[in-house]
C-alpha cells in the first residue's frame, strides 16, 4: 500500500510518498502560486514519477497546509502543526521541541509522546518568517539558497531589530548606507529572526531535543543563528522542508489501515 | 426524527422581539418623555434608575449590535477620522462613531441623547475615558461611581459596600433632580424582588449545561439568552421571558437535545466573541462537535450562578455587592480559580480564550491564564485572538488553523488513550 502526504503552503507546496514500512518512496515541491489545486496536483504528480508509480495507485492521501482542504484528492485534512509534530517525531524519535519557519508562518510545538502538547504562533504578520528572509536576499541581490552561507561569512551579527517583512527594505538599505557589509547584514538579519523565534519557543518551553523543520531550515545560517541562541545543537533534516508533508503521509498511513479502501480501490 | 417541538426557538426569537421593542422605547424616548440613562452593562444599578423612570441605555450593546449588523467597520472609521487610535477599544469607537455620524442607533431607529450619563467604574479604565467623550459630544452630567476593585484573596468587606451605598444615596438627589420624580424605597424593593426572579430562573438556564449532553451552549446560545437580564433586568417582561426560555431549554432536556447534533468536547469559554463573524466563528468550533458548558462573557454583568441574588430585604446593599462582584472587577487570581471552578463543576474538557485586540479589561492577563492552566492543571487551553467589533482583526484562515490544530490533537489524544486502555 502507498500513502500520500501533500502540504499546500503559503509559498511552496510539498507531496511525499510512503509504502507500509514507511519509506519515503517519493518527494515532490513546487510553488503554490494562485493556483492552489494545481500545485497540489503538481507537487503530487511529481512525486509519483520519482517513485516510479501511477497516480492512482495511492491508497490514503491527507493533506495539510494552509490550502490543506483544496487538495481535490485528498480523503482527509490535518493541520501542519499536527503534521509537523508527527513528521519530526518520526525522523527525530527524541524530539520534544519543534521549531517551523515557514514562508508565512512560525510555529512551536511541544510534543509528549509523540503527541502535541501544546504549540504558539505568530500572530498575524510575518516579521521574521521565511518571507522576511526572501525579502531581505532581494534588497542584497544575493540569491536565496546562498543567503546562509554568506551570513556566515561575518564575523559578528549586526544588530538588527526591525524584522517587519514590510519594513525590511528601508532597515537594509539604511545599514548599506552606513556602508555595513552584506554578510554583516545577513548575519544580523539571521540573529534577529532566530531571536524572535526563541521568544516564541519559550512560549511552549523549550526541552531537547529540538527539531528545526519547514522551508527556513535548509538555511545554514538559520541554523547556526538558532543553535548559537539557544545553546544546543538542533536537529536537522534533508527531508526537513518536507516534514509537513511526511507527518501527513504517516498520518494517511494510520488511517488507510484502520479505515476501509475508497471506493475506487474497491472498484479496481 | 421529524419529531416537533413546542418551544424550541423561543429564547432567541422572543429575545429579538424584547430587543426591538426595547430600542424603540429608546427612539421615541423625546416624544413620551421619557429620561434616558445611559449606562454600563457590567456592575450596573439598573434597579435604582428604573425607580425614576429611566430608560437604560447601554453603549456596549449599541456597538455589540452593530458589529453583529456589520456596520461597526464603517463606524469604526469615523471615530478613527476625528482621532482615534486603532488600538483604542472597538466599542468605544462604534458608539462614537454611532454619536458623531448623527445618532442613528444599531437597529435603524434613532439613538436620542443621554438626560443622565451614570458610569460605574467596574474594573475597566477606558469606561471612565469613553463616558468622558460622551459627556463632551452630548454636553450632558457625568456622574461617576467609583466601584473597589477586589484583589485576590480579599471579600467585599462591609467598608467596601458601605462607600457604594453612600455613593448610591448621592445619586438618588440627582436622579430626582433629572427626572422630576421622588424616590421610593417601595417601589425599589418590587423592582429589586422581580431581578431576583428573573436571576433565579437565569441560573436555572446556565447549571442545565452541566448535562450531557449539555442542553445549551453556555457561550454561543447563552450570548442571546442573556441580552434580557442585562437590558431589561427589573422589568416584569425580564422575568416573563426567562420562564419561557426556560421552558425551551426543559424541552430540550426532556428530549436530550443539544444546541448541535452532536457534543464530542465540552468546553469553558473565555471572552467575549467576534460579532461581525459571530457565525463563522461558531462554525470553527461547531464542526468539533465542540459544546460551550460555561462561559466567563454570559456572566460579564454579573454571577448570579456563584450565588448572589438581588435583595428585596436590602436593596441598595446588594445593588452595591453586584457591583463590585462583576468579572472584569475581579483580581486575575480570581478570575482563574472561577474558571477552574467551572471546568471541574461541568465537567469541561478544554478551556477556549478568545482574546480581543482592542479590550484590556477582558484580555489582560489572558496568557498567563493559559500557561497556568496547562502547566500547572495539566488542563488544554487554546487562546486564539482576533476583536469584538473591529473586523479588521479577524483573520479566518489563521483562526480556523488553531482551533483545527488544538481539537485535532485534543480528539486524536482521546482516541490514543482510548485505544491504549482495555480492548
Amino acid at each position: 500500500m502507498i500513502v500520500a502526504g501533500v502540504d499546500v503552503g503559503s509559498t511552496q507546496t510539498k507531496a511525499v510518498l510512503l509504502d507500509l514500512s514507511r519509506r519515503i518512496l517519493g518527494r515532490g515541491i513546487t510553488a503554490t502560486g494562485a493556483n492552489v489545486v494545481q500545485a497540489a496536483e503538481r507537487a503530487f504528480r511529481q512525486a509519483c514519477q520519482q517513485a516510479g508509480i501511477e497516480e492512482f495507485d495511492t491508497a490514503y492521501t491527507v493533506g495539510t497546509g494552509y490550502g490543506r482542504y483544496k487538495v481535490p484528492f485528498g480523503d482527509a485534512q490535518v493541520t501542519e502543526i499536527s503534521c509537523h509534530a508527527r513528521g519530526a517525531c518520526f525522523l527525530f524519535p527524541d524530539t520534544r521541541t519543534i521549531l517551523d519557519i515557514g514562508g508565512q508562518d512560525t510555529k512551536a510545538i511541544k510534543v509528549r509522546g509523540g503527541e502535541v502538547a501544546d504549540f504558539a504562533m505568530n500572530d498575524k504578520c510575518a516579521a521574521g518568517t521565511g518571507r522576511f528572509l526572501e525579502a531581505a536576499a532581494e534588497v542584497l541581490g544575493v540569491p536565496l539558497d546562498d543567503i546562509g552561507a554568506v551570513s556566515l561569512r561575518a564575523a559578528k551579527p549586526l544588530r538588527i531589530t526591525n524584522v517587519c517583512t514590510v519594513f525590511v527594505e528601508s532597515e537594509i538599505m539604511s545599514q548599506l548606507a552606513r556602508g555595513r557589509r552584506v554578510e554583516e547584514i545577513l548575519r544580523g538579519v539571521h540573529h534577529s529572526i532566530a531571536a524572535r523565534s526563541v521568544a516564541l519557543l519559550r512560549r511552549v518551553g523549550i526541552e531537547p531535543e529540538l527539531t528545526f523543520t519547514g522551508g527556513v531550515s535548509r538555511n545554514t545560517g538559520m541554523v547556526a543563528a538558532l543553535e548559537e541562541r539557544l545553546g544546543l545543537r538542533v536537529n536537522v533534516s534533508a527531508d526537513s522542508q518536507f516534514m509537513g508533508a511526511v507527518g501527513a503521509a504517516l498520518f494517511a498511513l494510520e488511517r488507510a489501515e484502520h479505515q476501509a479502501p475508497r471506493s475506487r480501490e474497491m472498484s479496481r | 426524527m421529524g419529531e416537533t417541538y413546542q418551544h424550541q426557538g423561543l429564547g432567541r426569537n422572543l429575545q429579538k422581539q424584547l430587543l426591538g421593542a426595547w430600542y424603540e422605547r429608546i427612539a421615541r424616548a423625546p416624544e413620551t418623555g421619557t429620561k434616558l440613562a445611559y449606562t454600563f452593562v457590567p456592575g450596573n444599578v439598573a434597579e435604582l434608575l428604573r425607580v425614576f423612570g429611566f430608560e437604560l441605555v447601554f453603549p456596549e450593546i449599541n456597538a455589540l449590535q452593530s458589529g453583529i449588523k456589520k456596520t461597526s467597520d464603517r463606524l469604526i472609521s469615523i471615530a478613527e477620522d476625528c482621532g482615534y487610535s486603532s488600538d483604542v477599544c472597538g466599542y468605544v469607537k462604534t458608539d462614537v462613531g454611532m454619536v458623531v455620524s448623527g445618532g442613528c442607533g444599531p437597529v435603524g431607529l434613532p439613538l436620542p441623547k443621554p438626560d443622565l450619563l451614570l458610569c460605574s467604574f467596574t474594573g475597566c479604565t477606558t469606561f471612565i475615558k469613553w463616558f468622558e467623550a460622551l459627556a463632551e459630544l452630548h454636553g450632558v452630567p457625568l456622574v461617576m461611581l467609583d466601584v473597589p476593585y477586589i484583589r485576590e484573596g480579599e471579600s467585599i468587606g462591609p467598608a467596601d459596600r458601605a462607600y457604594v451605598v453612600r455613593q448610591l444615596e448621592e445619586l438618588i438627589p440627582v436622579c430626582e433632580t433629572v427626572t422630576g420624580v421622588r424616590f421610593d424605597p417601595d417601589r425599589l424593593r418590587e423592582i429589586v424582588k422581580l431581578s431576583a426572579e428573573a436571576e433565579d430562573l437565569w441560573v436555572d438556564i446556565l447549571l442545565s449545561a452541566r448535562r450531557r449532553p449539555s442542553p445549551l451552549d453556555a457561550y454561543f446560545e447563552a450570548v442571546f439568552f442573556m441580552a434580557p437580564i442585562y437590558a431589561l433586568r427589573g422589568l416584569p417582561e425580564c422575568v416573563d421571558y426567562y420562564r419561557f426560555a426556560r421552558l425551551e431549554i426543559e424541552e430540550r432536556l426532556a428530549h436530550g437535545l443539544g444546541p448541535g447534533p452532536e457534543e464530542r468536547l465540552r468546553v469553558v469559554f473565555v471572552g467575549p466573541p467576534p460579532w461581525p463573524h459571530f457565525r463563522a466563528f461558531w462554525e470553527l468550533f461547531k464542526k468539533w462537535g465542540v459544546v460551550s458548558v460555561a462561559s466567563s462573557y454570559s456572566k460579564v454583568g454579573g454571577f448570579w450562578d456563584e450565588g448572589f441574588r438581588h435583595d428585596p430585604g436590602h436593596p441598595l446593599e446588594s445593588i452595591a455587592d453586584y457591583c463590585m462582584l462583576c468579572y472584569t472587577n475581579q483580581h486575575l487570581g480570581m478570575r482563574a480559580d472561577l474558571l477552574r471552578r467551572y471546568v471541574r463543576r461541568f465537567e469541561a474538557d478544554a478551556v477556549v480564550i478568545h482574546s480581543v485586540k482592542s479590550c484590556r479589561s477582558f484580555s489582560m492577563g489572558q496568557a498567563d491564564l493559559r500557561e497556568a492552566f496547562i502547566k500547572e492543571d495539566g488542563l488544554p487551553t487554546l487562546l486564539v485572538e482576533s476583536d469584538l467589533v473591529d473586523p479588521r482583526y479577524f483573520q479566518e484562515a489563521q483562526l480556523r488553523n488553531r482551533i483545527d490544530a488544538f481539537f485535532e490533537s485534543l480528539e486524536h489524544r482521546r482516541i490514543v488513550g482510548a485505544a491504549a486502555g482495555p480492548a
